[in-house]
């Protein structure tokens, strides 16, 4: 341990290397540098994120992210579980879309162990991933107005996304954190109600779409404050691995969905929408925010496609394909699924035992967030608040 | 270009530095996604990474993910996940180093998704990477004893005074 | 019958010390009394218009639909712990907000309520108005300077750079309607506009006083209009409303310059912006809307009713002003300064300069 320890120290704290001002902005004069902690109390650090943020008067000269405040390191707890018990855990780390979070570990452990699911059951997965879609497109939105001052979209957001948490709430008995998708299969079969709760909604949520466009998308003065802000450039998002709507918004016609098909994807028809640059720059804060509008619309596509195809006679049980005994043999995978925020990989290393021996997780809003400080330096504070909101992260999920 | 393919191509390339084949079997995706080349050097691996980034039959532009295991026998691994998104080519490598001497080579300046991934790596697993511009702890607090990662790892019973395992 | 207050009372006990003493503490504490009341009912009016807004209910537990709340929170306010951080400097922390509060709490001195009632007869009323407004800005940057806290700090940076920005529009469009008016006394400018709608200066001022260019003044009109819009936009960013609101920006600064108060140190801050949203709707009304005046002659035109309509102009822009806050997003810095300086300012000159022609060659 000491050994440990004494080799933590030498290579621990560097310094943080500063931009000087003049870098930022030239002939301009040297000025004094402040020191603002945004967080981990603060109204849009979106939980418990710090950010070191060096300021020269208003202007942004660097941020420096501070992780772990909400770590529980559950990638170490996985060790000590069966296969079955570390899907609530994956359920609480993107608490805002938990559903896609369970779905991608599922996946992987079938894939591992080469399982067959029953048609109907992924049609209710794909159904109920889309929904947390838009159940999470829907907090996003209304959390990113609420960070440029936009207070009353915020609350139209939550009442429709509230007809979705209803939907689970019925289905599975939980609102946040479902322990709905098994390996194999569900934890419950569809609610008799749901589907037509579900066309009842996606009516609708189109109204609220059009809506929070009127309100929120072309108000000018979101569009000014969104727009050429935070701009991210496509090869610098491939490079530092961003995905979801933040790869999207520069461009990048890319979607574990459409690229990399899993469940039944394949016989859906929908759009990747990308960012254009349609009031700035691509790859802005707003194109951001417009692709994952366009995200959301693309998602009740598919929800009503689903509702057409829906096999109502099948009374195949959900559980049919459930393994009594989930122990896949050695071997290690890297299985993906797209969820809101983007690519979630998980890499699980199996021993031949019914505990996995190593899972690590692709987090999206990790590997989003670290392009925080690329894009905000040489902005006003007001603008890193939008970046940072514009990046939609959960910090269950950063910090895991 | 198939996943044998790429990694013949990058044992002529590299010849001795490149190990063994692992080929994954439980489903075609664990074929094609995780199946992974033995990198025996760990100084070296910076320079396949550039080989597999820049070579334009290849063109691996994106790090999927960076990971680290502790296999169990007083050695570590760093499993790296490529993909080519033109070329939809996937491929890993992985570099096993002995625990008690856990350095690799940083790939940072290839991708710069590996920045925190590195980090993180480092924190949990006390791998630290050689050439690395900011090897901090990032989830875990500055002053945190030990890399909980490990499978000998032991909970310390204090942290700052607060009882840990409580 | 009497003319005023001041009349009445001299009437019931006679001239005298006791009079004039008397009248001074009616005439300071009637104000205060209506801010109180009517800050009582804004707030309520607040929570319950963004309710709605917003598709909800609002406050609903305390009293009948929720009608007490404002008490309920005055009163929790009044028992919290009045904190002071340690390495603030404690006395301009603790004289900020009573600054802030008198320097919007000295407006309401020079506002004609009604045509028996005008606290202070200052003949340049509007002029002492907004140089007593000028006071909140000291307020303000002695709260963000002595919290010592960097949030304050550069909400109070921002907040004055803000108003000292939009007090130009704002005077501008103010000048325009004392150049027509010909004086700077409220209750003389609410008096022009006797008569009926057409006479009031958003539509060009009075149409057939002597000495008034008759119907030429609707010419004004359209200037007037502008003058009326530059001011409602100023007097939102005086006041610290959104789209405006980046002094205080609760997603950016937390709560800005007072980020630090607590107790009734926060409350006064909190009433003061109340009473500076109601003194900036007071004024537009005066000096564009008629004032105490009814806009047909003869309909509910008693003196005593003049309160009535002033106040009920006042509060009509006030939730306006509430409107605008629920709807809009926040402005940066970097555009409220643009809009100022680069649209406001040269329309506002415009105005003035065409307005000050027109008044020169026809109408006087």
């Amino acid at each position: 341990m000491a050994e440990v320890l004494e080799r933590s120290m030498q290579t621990m704290p560097v310094p943080v290397k500063l931009l000087p001002a003049e870098k930022v902005e030239p002939n301009r004069l040297r000025t004094e540098e402040m020191v603002l902690n945004v967080g981990p109390q603060h109204p849009s650090t979106h939980g418990v994120l710090r950010l070191e943020a060096v300021l020269d008067g208003e202007l942004v000269i660097d941020v420096v992210p501070f992780l772990g405040y909400l770590h529980r390191c559950f990638e170490k707890h996985t060790e000590a579980m069966t296969y079955p018990q570390v899907i609530p855990y994956v359920d609480r780390m993107d608490y805002l879309a938990a559903l896609s979070e369970e779905h991608g570990y599922a996946l992987a452990v079938e894939r591992m162990m080469g399982i067959e699911v029953p048609e109907k059951v992924e049609f209710i997965r794909v159904l109920f991933t889309e929904l947390q879609r838009i159940a999470s497109h829907l907090v996003a939105v209304g959390t990113f107005g609420l960070d440029t001052g936009a207070f009353t979209p915020f609350l139209y957001c939550f009442r429709d996304r509230e007809d979705i948490l209803e939907m689970f709430e019925k289905t599975c008995g939980a609102r946040l954190l479902y322990n709905y998708i098994w390996v194999g299969g569900l934890s419950h079969d569809l609610h008799p109600d749901v589907l037509g709760m579900c066309r009842a909604f996606v009516k609708k949520n189109r109204a609220t779409h059009k809506e929070i466009n009127n309100l929120l998308t072309f108000n000018k003065i979101f569009v000014e404050r969104a727009a050429n802000v935070g701009i991210l450039k496509a090869d610098v998002a491939i490079n530092a691995g961003a995905s979801g709507p933040m790869l999207r918004g520069s461009g990048v016609k890319w979607d574990v969905r459409r690229d990399d098909p899993y469940s039944i994807y394949d016989r859906f028809e929908f759009d990747i929408p990308v960012g254009n640059g349609m009031f700035g720059t691509l790859g802005d804060c707003f194109d951001r925010h417009w692709v994952r509008m366009c995200e959301w619309e693309q998602s009740l596509n598919i929800i009503e496609q689903i509702l057409e195809k829906y096999p109502q006679d099948d009374k195949t049980d959900v559980q049919k394909a459930v393994p009594k005994r989930i122990k896949p043999a050695a071997g290690e995978i890297y299985s993906r699924v797209e969820t809101p925020r983007g690519e979630l990989g998980y890499y699980i290393v199996a021993k031949d035992n019914i505990n996995p021996w190593r899972v690590k997780v692709r987090s999206p809003a990790f590997v989003n967030l670290s392009l925080l400080p690329i894009i905000s330096r040489g902005y006003l504070m007001a603008d890193l608040i939008i970046i940072l909101g514009s990046i939609d992260i959960v910090l269950g999920e950063v910090d895991r | 270009m198939t996943n044998t393919e790429i990694y013949d191509k990058l044992k002529g390339a590299f010849g001795e530095k490149i190990g063994e084949w692992h080929e994954q079997t439980g489903s075609e995706y664990m074929k094609r996604m995780s199946s992974y080349a033995d990198v025996t050097d760990a100084g070296y691996i910076r320079d396949v990474c550039l080989y597999l980034r820049d070579e334009p039959t290849l063109g691996f532009d994106s790090l999927l993910l960076l990971s680290s295991v502790d296999n169990g026998d007083n050695t570590l691994s760093v499993v790296y996940h490529l993909e080519a998104r033109e070329k939809k080519q996937y491929f890993a490598l992985k570099v096993t180093v002995p625990a008690d001497h856990a350095v690799v080579g940083s790939v940072t300046d290839v991708w710069s998704h590996a920045n925190w991934q590195e980090r993180e790596a480092w924190d949990m697993m006390g791998i630290s990477f050689q050439g690395h511009p900011d090897l901090r702890r990032i989830l875990l607090d500055e002053d945190w004893v030990g890399h909980p990662l490990r499978k000998d790892y032991k909970y310390p019973e204090f942290y700052r005074g607060m009882k840990v395992p409580y | 019958m009497f003319q005023d207050l001041n009349d009445l009372l001299i009437g019931l006990i006679g001239k005298g010390d006791l009079s004039d003493l008397l009248s001074v503490v009616v005439y300071a504490a009637v104000p205060l009394v209506i801010i109180l009341l009517y800050a009582l009912v804004a707030i309520l009016a607040e929570m319950k218009l963004s309710a709605w807004l917003q598709d909800r209910l609002g406050p609903m537990r305390t009293g009948p639909w929720g009608v007490l709340q404002p008490i309920a929170d005055m009163l929790k306010l009044l028992q919290k712990e009045d904190t002071t951080p340690t390495l603030a400097d404690k006395k301009l922390y603790n004289a900020s907000p009573f600054i802030v509060f008198i320097g919007s709490y000295l407006a309401f001195a020079a506002l004609p309520f009604a045509a028996i009632y005008a606290g202070a007869r200052v003949n340049t009323g509007i002029f002492y108005i907004v140089a007593v407004s000028g006071l909140v800005v000291v307020g303000i940057m002695m709260a963000g300077w002595g919290s010592n806290n960097k949030y304050s700090l550069l909400g109070s940076m921002r907040s004055v750079a803000q108003i000292i920005s939009y007090e130009i529009p704002a005077g501008l469009a103010i000048l325009s309607v004392v150049m027509i008016a010909g004086t700077m006394d409220m209750q003389t400018i609410t008096k022009l506009q006797q008569g009926g709608i057409q006479n009031w200066f958003i539509f060009g001022g009075p149409k057939s006083l002597a000495g008034f260019g008759g119907n030429y003044s609707w010419l004004l009109t359209p200037l007037m209009l502008v003058s009326f819009i530059l001011y409602i936009i100023a007097s939102l960013a005086e006041t610290n409303r959104v789209p405006f609101d980046i002094p205080e920006a609760e997603s950016e600064l937390v709560a800005g310059y007072h980020t630090e108060y607590s107790a009734m140190k926060f409350a006064l801050f909190f009433l003061a912006e109340y009473a500076n949203m109601f003194a900036v709707s007071a004024i537009a009304s005066i000096l564009f809307l008629g004032g105490w005046n009814s806009p047909i002659p003869g309909f509910l035109d008693a003196a005593w009713m003049g309160f009535i309509w002033f106040i009920g102009k006042a509060v009509f822009f006030v939730m306006i002003q509430i409107w605008i806050r629920w709807t809009l997003p926040r402005l940066r810095v970097d555009q409220l300064m643009h809009i100022c300086w680069k649209v406001m300012i040269p329309f506002g000159m415009a105005t003035v300069l065409l307005v000050g022609t027109l008044v020169t060659f026809l109408i006087h």
